[in-house]
């Protein structure tokens, strides 16, 4: 058998099907100095894939900010590091599994959670959190709950049998995913500041050795579909979706670790997206160093597989290590341990050239530097988006009284409970979730002492957030929204935002329009990123989200990341208990461009999208942190989606309690709407005790911050400041009612 | 108390199960891996922690009743040592005949991670007796094939030994469908051996010992294991 193209000739309408245009084929054959073999074409074809090679993306990518004391390592490696105190480094990376979602949700899914894992443990940290962030298409759509059903049963099925605990993530309906559904994936892992394993090759006539699972034909060509957009023909690709096997996964990651407590490894990546392909042409490549691979001693799981196959295998759960000389012994007892394959399948040359062998032939033989050097970069226009005119807060009559909408809104696919899915995945392995799903701005998971003496006081405080409407409205503006949420949202747990990873969602590149997005949210993340110490150290770009021409919303999300001394002082958002103090940090200006009032409650999606000031949303964020340092603070969360009610109702139920309501001072004159649903950015609900409201508000008007008392709690009601009162109860069962609901219906 | 944490491949709540021994007992449990086949001299509990133990890819718990360790864990057990097994643990107890019944996949065919309350329904083990009777806890459980199954005659018998350790109730105490989390016969969560020395249970008391978890209605379990075999 020759696999599938064996028979064709390697030629430019071959080269097309590998997605290579007229351009990059004859930029091959002069690097090649002849025509390349269809092992060679599908290892440039897969480098130079927009997934390997962020052709379009990279001149984008290149501006945002990276740098801060506290970087250990930025873009560019498996995974991000960051130093967070006391010899410890706090290692993550969010990552997309969009296209294998669509075609097979539950695989797709699953080793979306297994790929990102593997890019943390690569690089010697222990996973100790998964986090995601979903988008699926609008719920009347048929397709829409199976999706839904798959995605979440793949990443819990995944997560739960490797035992990392999944606490946190954030889910969007929206026609526009419809044909696209989003699969972001976050791992964040832990290691010793001065043990963090690199994927630079080293050291002429090292040892290339090969574990994990064994290769088959599954996931060949996957990075190359994650590179074009869908057609009606989408569900012919669910041969190229591979198949997750989390407890060899599991197996993995001990072994690994196991293995890098001694001093035997001198690089290692995993074989993720174009598998062997990109590990062993990125490892040779960073350490400027040439590699030799004899196929015939890659594990396999099937038979006769050729030397196209076999560099093009996506099969999931594998590694390449760049072993010290006579290390083989010690490596290969660790994997037998765990009964893992263990194979040299290779050696660093100095040569600068990819040699492949395969039954004693030369299957192909590339140098290393053009192949990187002289990879496509593309500066695609770019067409701004149209500013759109600012919404008065007066402009749109309610259609409904305040109570009726909160009801709705509360209820909706957008703002209601995510208990039926953060119930399917284990938020509790491990034992150190300190804030689990739903109770607080973030997550916190608390972490071991670096003397192994036990676990705390420190912790991670971890969020994913992006808001695609205000993006599709205005790049900029929601750019920067998103990485000052992420950064609200870590700081409402009392923790001090460290850094980010992105996962840049996008459709077709081509289009100027989309790269006009593109451009508009990095600007806008750049920004926030600068004004909030908040840099950027990894992330993906995952283009093409289009079905039959239709784009996705633009879609940067954003993972944060931060510190916090002591768990015992993090807060989270369920009201304490009667007799606390409501206060508001932020002006209320009634911005309901955008808003999911708007969308929700008038049925319009229009206007400009509320916009950040960044100054404030430092100081405001600065001021709320250092008072929950203090003990001052009951309770915390920020205000997003849905406004200042939806923010006090999402309190009241998770504290099980309710709440006498006022108008906040400054706030009159709005229109009642306005003032409760409007999504004005940089905003914060805080319950304090008497006393500590009085110190609050004195040093909020100290630095210039609007402060202004919201109300007391207590009760079992909601009680709105002209009387109308809402029981707790029946806003939490409207809160949960709505996704228990619409999974158990029938297709 | 000298016990020990047994890990299988696949095993993922070994950490968990330690630290609660260790907040227990102030000292770190041992680890025995599934390939030994004695346990340390002067055991006196094995515990066998929660995960997906050679993948659970047969049948839960069925590969790890097989292993080496299980010999010796069983013949532990035969002469009188304690033995808890929790949820992977239970699985593995059962499979290897330990304690009667099967754990099936739960009724709702998903896998389900919460609170859940139970009501102590038997308080003379060394495992209970740091209970009241009646008394209701809040434990968390993390799993996906917790459903107990078992014939009616050794449900019937089961219960007139007084070996039903746990039910699953409501906060108020009611045994009732709403409360069963996984549809187990009978809303039983966890059962005793014919010597009250060895108890299975799908609910996880270690992850409930620390108040920083929220809760440590589960910390009473190992602080009377670490008396009853000081």
């Amino acid at each position: 058998m020759t696999g599938a193209h064996g028979k064709r000739p390697v030629d430019q309408a071959l080269a097309r099907e590998f997605g290579l245009t007229a351009e990059e084929w004859g930029k091959v054959q002069a690097i090649l100095g002849r025509a390349p073999s269809l092992t060679e074409l599908g290892i440039f074809s897969v480098m130079w894939s927009e997934h390997c090679s962020y052709k379009s993306s990279r001149v984008w990518l290149k501006t945002l900010p990276t740098k801060a004391p506290w970087v250990i390592q930025g873009p560019g490696e498996n995974a991000g590091v960051i130093d967070i105190g006391d010899g410890q480094a706090a290692i993550f990376k969010m990552e997309s599994h969009n296209h294998p979602s669509f075609i097979e949700p539950y695989q797709g899914a699953a080793t979306g959670v297994g790929g990102i894992l593997r890019d943390v443990f690569t690089m010697g940290a222990r996973p100790i959190a998964n986090l995601n962030a979903l988008r699926f298409g609008d719920p009347a759509h048929p397709r829409t709950r199976r999706l839904v059903a798959g995605v979440v049963a793949g990443i819990g099925g995944y997560g739960n049998c490797v035992g990392v605990p999944t606490v946190g993530g954030e889910v969007n309906f929206h026609p526009a995913y419809n044909g696209n559904p989003l699969v972001n994936a976050m791992t964040v892992g832990l290691a010793p500041a001065d043990r963090i394993f690199y994927s630079a090759a080293a050291g002429i006539g090292n040892p290339v050795v090969y574990v994990g699972s064994r290769t088959g034909r599954d996931g060949i060509h996957g990075a190359t579909m994650a590179s074009a957009e869908f057609g009606a023909d989408s569900e012919e690709k669910r041969p190229t979706v591979q198949v997750g096997d989390p407890f060899t996964e599991k197996l993995l990651i001990e072994a690994c670790l196991e293995l890098m407590a001694t001093d035997a490894i001198v690089a290692i990546q995993d074989m993720g997206a174009a598998g062997l392909t990109s590990s062993s042409v990125e490892m040779a490549g960073k350490g400027g160093v040439g590699i030799e691979l004899e196929l015939d001693a890659v594990p396999q799981r099937e038979t006769g597989m050729t030397a196209y196959e076999m560099m093009l295998s996506e099969s999931q759960e594998r590694m390449l290590m760049i072993l010290k000389p006579g290390a083989e012994a010690k490596a290969r007892a660790v994997f037998e341990k765990w009964e893992l394959d263990f194979a040299v399948i290779g050696h660093l040359t100095d040569t600068g050239r990819i040699v492949i062998r395969h039954q004693g032939k030369v299957e192909a033989d590339i140098p290393l530097a053009p192949l990187s050097d002289e990879a496509p970069l593309y500066r695609r226009p770019t067409a701004e988006t149209p500013k759109r005119p600012v919404l008065a807060p007066g402009a749109v009559a309610a259609p409904m009284g305040t109570a009726e909408a909160l009801m709705q809104l509360i209820g909706s696919p957008d703002l209601c409970s995510r208990r039926w899915i953060y119930e399917q995945y284990d938020h509790l392995v491990m034992g150190e979730t300190i804030k689990r799903p739903a109770a607080a701005d973030a997550a916190i998971v608390r972490l071991p002492r670096p003397d192994g003496s036990g676990s705390g006081p420190k912790g991670l405080a971890m969020t994913t957030d992006v808001t695609p409407r205000y993006c599709l409205a205005d790049p900029v503006e929601g750019g920067k929204q998103a990485v000052a949420e992420a950064w609200r949202n870590i700081t409402a747990t009392g923790a001090r935002p460290l850094a980010i990873t992105d996962n840049m969602n996008f459709g077709n590149p081509e289009k100027p329009e989309i790269m006009g997005q593109f451009a508009g949210c990095i600007q806008g993340m750049a920004a926030a990123c600068t004004a909030l110490d908040f840099p950027v150290v990894s992330g993906n770009v995952s283009l093409y989200n289009e079905t039959e021409g239709r784009a996705i919303l633009p879609t940067p999300a954003i993972g944060g990341v931060g510190v916090i001394a002591d768990v015992a002082k993090a807060r989270g958002l369920a009201l304490p208990g009667a007799g606390f103090e409501l206060v508001l940090i932020g002006a209320p200006v009634g911005w309901l461009g955008c808003s999911l009032w708007l969308r929700e409650i008038a049925g319009r999606e229009e206007g400009a999208p509320p916009p950040v000031d960044l100054a404030a949303e430092r100081r405001n964020g600065e001021l709320v942190r250092a008072l929950i340092a203090e003990g001052l603070v009951g309770a915390c969360h920020d205000i997003a989606d849905g406004g200042l009610l939806v923010a006090l109702a999402e309190m009241a139920i998770a504290g099980g309690v309710g709440a006498r309501l006022v108008v906040p001072a400054g706030a009159e004159a709005l229109p009642e709407h306005a003032l409760w649903f409007g999504e004005e950015q940089g905003r914060y609900v805080l319950a304090l005790a008497p006393a500590p409201t009085v110190t609050a508000l004195a040093r909020a008007k100290a630095l210039g911050i609007p402060a202004a008392r919201l109300g007391q709690t207590g009760g079992d009601a909601l009680t709105l400041p002209g009387g109308a009162s809402i029981s707790v109860e029946s806003l939490r069962r409207t809160h949960e009612a709505w996704l228990p609901a619409y999974m158990s219906q029938a297709e | 108390m000298k016990a020990v944490v047994v890990v299988f491949p696949g095993t993922n709540r070994e950490m968990d199960a330690a630290a609660a021994l260790q907040r227990a007992t102030g000292r770190k449990p041992g680890i025995v891996w599934h390939r030994d086949t004695e346990l340390p001299a002067g055991t006196d509990l094995v515990l066998l922690p929660g995960g997906f133990s050679y993948g659970d890819y047969l049948r839960c718990g069925a590969m790890a009743a097989l292993s080496p360790v299980m010999r010796a864990v069983k013949a532990h057990a035969e002469r009188g040592g304690a033995v808890l097994g929790i949820c992977n643990g239970f699985q593995v107890l059962c499979e290897t005949g330990l304690l009667p019944g099967a754990l099936l996949r739960n009724a709702s065919l998903k896998f389900v991670c919460k609170d859940v309350f139970l009501r102590v329904e038997e308080t003379q083990s060394l495992f209970t007796r740091g209970y009241r009777q009646g008394q209701i806890i809040r434990v968390p459980t993390a799993h996906g094939d917790g459903n107990y199954f078992a014939d009616e005659a050794t449900l019937d018998r089961l219960e007139g030994e007084g070996r039903v350790a746990f039910r699953y109730v409501t906060a108020d105490g009611r045994t009732v469908p709403e409360a069963n989390v996984n549809g187990a016969a009978r809303n039983i969560s966890g059962i005793l051996s014919g010597n009250r020395r060895v108890l299975g249970m799908m609910p996880h008391p270690e992850d409930h010992t620390d108040p920083l978890q929220g809760c440590t209605d589960g910390l009473p379990m190992f602080t009377a294991m670490a008396e009853a075999l000081a």
